[in-house]
């Protein structure tokens, strides 16, 4: 459904990737994995439209977005939930998934997104009227992928979502985020924990040095030699 | 004492359109992080359009408000397309040198088009007192205070509780990531400096009646704004209102009872006061709160 063909990019003169190629099913779960610097998050930042690919292609639903902004992305489904939460601290929980679904704002469905939201993140629904900042790192989290579901989208990329939160956090929103999956959307989740992810993930891509080196099932990359040697430490 | 308290009531009412003035300011700072320079400007291009309106077309000041307001919006977002917005990854400093150039601009397009002299609109109802509890007021600044707080109090609903304001709200914060979850980002850089803009053009109206123009009129107002914002905290709404009224009292009373000439050097010292003791602002609170503000 999404295909990232080839695409390279830069800060300024400085070469962040130089050939990502990433292929996103309709449904399902796929882990982006690499190590620190990597070039995910850059990856990411270039689907959403935030920076442009230097060389290669996106494409969409079959057709080609690479020249469209973020905005239009948002709306035609592809979401980013940026690496770090970025919430609007100073805002209250609610007030941020709304923000999250201003793209959909007009069809009238809001109150019934957020209680769609609220049924995958009860702890949300409790501290709904909370700041934002004030909150657990975990509940940041929530928060943070709430705010990108209320955009009802088709592909949802997740930047390093278990990021300094508890171990049994971590399990606990690998398996809402699995349920989310389920629900029939595409979610890219980014990881530098490669054994843990590709224990929850369908599907797999490897990325170092700003080059996509691996990819297939979850399984077929858990059974890999080179997989197991350099990013599985075993 | 009645006179004391008459002094204070005259000065509230006319912080109630500093007030108005500054959160405009304020709300630009915060949206688009442009120092507005030219603020006091604007304000003077209400002050002469309400008066050629009424020397020109015998028009009641009040009324021309439905005249002044969209013209001045649409003032606000043909500086942000035309002026700010070309501006927009340069250095903070030639921001600044834009606005300044802006504001000298104004000042000499107005010496041009209306002359250096005073142009004041003689309302007579705004000069009839009205005796409240012993207590004489005019007309005209109680008729500026009522609008400039109802428009101020209306600003901060819809801060708080529209999705507008949640919007413009999240681009004080965080503007790449409002980008990110698909706001139409200078869509809403227009519609601060639209709205910005369009109070303080308001302001120029409601204060015409009682204070005359003149192409340097503006200057008074920026410094005053920034004292204001200064003063309530940077990005703090609420903070800008008291503010505002406060500065408004302290003038006035300096001008009666220092010297009038005095007014500017008290608004100065009350400035440089609250610059040493308390830089985030009286009302600001915390860093945190000047820092990511309109609350
Ligand atoms: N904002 C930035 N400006 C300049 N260089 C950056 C920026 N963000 C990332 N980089 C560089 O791009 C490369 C890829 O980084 P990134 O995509 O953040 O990796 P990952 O998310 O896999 O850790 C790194 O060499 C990093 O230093
Ligand atoms: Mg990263």
């Amino acid at each position: 459904m999404l295909e990232v063909m080839n695409i390279s990019a830069y800060y300024g003169d400085a070469q962040a990737l130089e050939d990502v190629t990433l292929s996103l099913p309709a449904h399902g779960v796929t882990a982006f994995l690499g190590p620190n610097a990597a070039g995910k998050s850059t990856t990411l930042r270039v689907v959403s439209g935030l920076i442009p690919a230097a060389t290669g292609t996106i494409e969409f639903e079959g057709r080609d977005i690479t020249g469209t902004s973020p905005q239009e992305r948002v709306a035609m489904g592809i979401v980013h939930v940026p690496e770090g939460r970025r919430l609007f601290n100073t805002m209250t929980v609610e007030d941020n998934l709304i923000l999250g679904g201003y793209t959909k704002r007009k069809d009238r469905k809001t109150a019934a997104r957020l209680d769609e939201i609220y049924d995958h993140f009860p702890k949300l629904a409790e501290r709904r009227k909370q700041e934002a900042g004030l909150m657990s790192g975990g509940e940041q989290q929530m928060c943070a992928v709430g705010r990108g579901m209320m955009a009802g989208p088709k592909v949802l990329m997740i930047d390093e979502m278990s990021l300094g939160l508890a171990p049994v956090i971590v399990k606990q929103m690998f398996a809402i985020v699995k349920g989310i999956a389920a629900t029939g959307m595409s979610v890219l989740l980014v990881e530098q924990h490669v054994k843990n992810a590709l224990e929850v993930a369908d599907f797999g891509t490897i990325i170092d040095g700003g080059i996509t080196r691996a990819t297939g099932t979850a399984a077929e990359l858990r059974e890999s030699d080179v997989v197991r040697e350099s990013y599985l430490g075993h | 004492m009645d006179y004391l308290l008459q002094t204070m009531v005259a000065g509230l009412m006319l912080g109630g359109v500093y007030a108005l003035v500054a959160v405009g300011l304020n709300l630009i700072f915060g949206v688009v992080k442009i120092i507005n320079f030219a603020h006091g400007e604007l304000v003077m291009a209400g002050m002469y359009l309400t008066w050629w309106l009424w020397s020109a077309w015998n028009m009641n000041p009040y009324v021309s408000l439905v005249i002044v307001t969209p013209v001045m919006f649409l003032a606000g977002i043909a500086i942000q397309k035309f002026i700010l917005s070309p501006m927009q990854n340069s250095s903070p400093t030639m921001k600044i040198f834009v606005t300044l150039g802006l504001s000298v601009f104004l000042q000499n397009l107005a010496l041009w088009m209306f002359g250096g002299q005073f142009r004041a609109v003689n309302f007579p109802w705004a000069e009839q007192n009205l005796s409240l509890l012993g207590i004489n007021v005019t007309y005209g600044r109680l008729t500026a205070f009522i609008v400039a707080l109802a428009l101020v109090l209306a600003l901060f609903y819809l801060m708080k509780r529209t999705l507008v304001g949640k919007v413009l709200n999240a681009l004080v914060e965080d503007r790449e990531t409002a980008g990110l979850i698909g706001i139409p980002v200078k869509k809403y850089y227009l519609a601060a400096m639209g709205i910005g803009i369009s109070l303080a053009g308001i302001a120029g109206t409601l204060i015409i009646p009682f204070q005359a123009a003149y192409p340097l009129v503006g200057a008074h107002f920026t410094l005053l704004a920034f004292v204001v914002v200064v003063l309530g905290g940077l990005g703090n709404m609420a903070g800008s209102l008291l503010g505002g009224l406060i500065l408004g009292i302290v003038e006035t009373l300096a001008g009666t009872y220092v010297d009038p000439a005095l007014q500017q050097v008290a608004v100065f010292v009350v400035f440089i006061i609250v610059l040493i003791v308390r830089p985030q602002g009286i009302f600001g609170g915390s860093a945190r709160n000047a820092e990511v503000g309109l609350k």
